[in-house]
């Protein structure tokens, strides 16, 4: 398993390298919009690998509130750490598509909103975990997985409703799309989904060993404790640790 | 049943006479949302018409705020003394605790409201165009939403550093729908333009999602140690 991570990382750098390659020069420029048009295939990919890893830590949240797999939640901490960072990269290379071509940064359209946010909620969910020390921090972050998954279709509503009353200017949806463009669109997001999946498994394996470090560090303190009361034949032990274990406890 | 009801009754009045003794919640949130009434009119100073379009937002935004200072102190009265311990050893069941929290933090967002939104009409020179008594509901509903919600998380931030600074975070982000079909509904009826039906559904129905939600993970967050 370890030894497949360099050829995969060589495999999705050349992957990435192709996709580079396609977006800026194969793909045909697109009439109107010209060569800003180009962003879009950061920017489509980047939104379709974040909602995929929302949607990876709804699933995984689910499962440890369910079996309480340490690995389950695990998952959910990569997921959403990861998906927060895609989920920036669409917000800024929206707006910079959207100056050029609507003549405005920002418009509160249904689709910008709601991605708005999620990324509201999944940083106030990294916060959480961040803050929050105690064990019982996989179970907290878990149930605001779930309340933040029960209000997007919520969010949804009222941002439809809203910007149907009040029209603002759409993305250019509906619309067809040139063959050659959705084939580089395509690539561009299997390029991305496999460097997402990469950054993801080392984040995961990072975030076992640290786990297991951290209970290793405990049991150790636990220990010099126990030994501090022990018998002579272990007396130098935890005589030499005492003065370090405020430090390491 | 009789026993959820009961020991959901025993803990609400408990909060209310020790809220009614002390007044310590009540009032600092009257004048927080006083402060913040004042502090909007200068800095928007806007005309009657104005108002109308505004009012929706300033006043659903000053009793957010002043909510959370209600919400972060529903469980801090419970941690001195370990009662939340007490009350996990119990056999009592834990939505009842949950419940009367929620409802006590509603009565006093309701107390507040209902003596800063003549306040709001004065300060501000309104006049509702809409069909006045649909600002009942709007108003029950979204304290509702506010409170279950805030409740929850206030819950949840107890086990983490700095927690009053935890709550909005927590709370703010998935409120936003909430929040958008009250101020939606209130702009409307104040202005009347239209129909606020649709916002009065959406309200209820956040309403009925994040009850359901809150009581079947209360439990959860409670035992949480």
């Amino acid at each position: 398993m370890k030894r497949a991570f360099p050829i995969l990382a060589v495999l999705t750098a050349l992957l990435l390298a192709y996709a580079f390659y396609e977006a800026l020069w194969v793909a045909p420029m697109e009439r109107t919009m010209g060569d800003v048009q180009r962003i879009f295939y950061y920017h489509v990919p980047s939104a379709w690998t974040a909602f995929l890893l929302f949607s990876v830590n709804l699933v995984a949240s689910v499962i440890y509130l369910i079996s309480r797999s340490a690995k389950a939640d695990a998952l959910a901490v990569v997921s959403a750490e990861v998906g927060v960072v895609f989920c920036t990269v669409v917000l800024v290379t929206g707006p910079i598509w959207a100056r050029p071509v609507w003549g405005i940064w920002w418009t509160w359209d249904l689709r910008l909103t709601l991605t708005l946010v999620l990324w509201l909620i999944y940083v106030s969910y990294l916060v959480l975990r961040r803050f929050s020390d105690s064990s019982q921090t996989p179970k907290l972050a878990a149930v605001l997985a779930i309340f933040g998954a029960l209000d997007v279709p919520l969010v949804y509503f009222s941002i439809w409703f809203f910007r149907t009353q009040h029209p603002q200017p759409v993305i250019g949806g509906g619309g067809s799309i040139d063959p050659r463009m959705l084939h580089v669109l395509l690539i561009n997001w299997l390029a991305f989904s496999c460097f997402a999946f990469l950054v993801c498994w080392w984040r995961f394996r990072l975030e076992l060993l640290q786990r297991d470090v951290e209970e290793a560090q405990a049991l150790e303190s636990l220990l010099g404790d126990g030994g501090s009361s022990a018998p002579a034949a272990r007396a130098s032990v935890p005589f030499n640790k005492t003065p370090s274990r405020p430090g390491s406890a | 049943m009789s026993s959820l009801r009961s020991i959901t009754l025993a803990t609400l009045t408990k909060d209310i006479r020790l809220e009614w003794r002390s007044r310590d919640a009540i009032n600092s949130m009257l004048f927080f949302s006083l402060l913040v009434v004042v502090i909007f009119s200068f800095s928007f100073d806007p005309n009657a018409e104005e108002s109308r379009e505004i009012a929706g937002g300033l006043i659903w935004v000053a009793f957010l705020f002043a909510a959370v200072v209600a919400l972060n102190q529903t469980w801090a009265r419970e941690l001195r003394n370990q009662v939340l311990d007490a009350y996990r050893v119990s056999p009592a069941p834990a939505n009842a605790l949950f419940v009367a929290k929620a409802l006590g933090n509603f009565i006093l967002v309701s107390l507040l409201e209902a003596v800063m939104a003549p306040l709001f009409m004065i300060f501000y020179n309104l006049r509702v165009l809409g069909p006045s008594w649909q600002l009942i509901p709007v108003a029950i509903l979204g304290t509702w939403a506010l409170v279950v919600n805030g409740t929850f998380f206030a819950a949840m931030s107890l086990r983490t550093r700095s927690r009053e600074i935890m709550l909005p975070l927590l709370l703010f982000p998935i409120s936003i729908p909430a929040v958008q079909s009250m101020v939606e509904a209130t702009r409307i009826i104040l202005a009347g333009d239209g129909s606020a039906r649709f916002w009065i559904v959406l309200l209820l129905t956040y309403d009925v999602v994040f009850t359901t939600a809150c009581l079947a993970l209360f439990g959860t967050i409670l035992q949480a140690e």
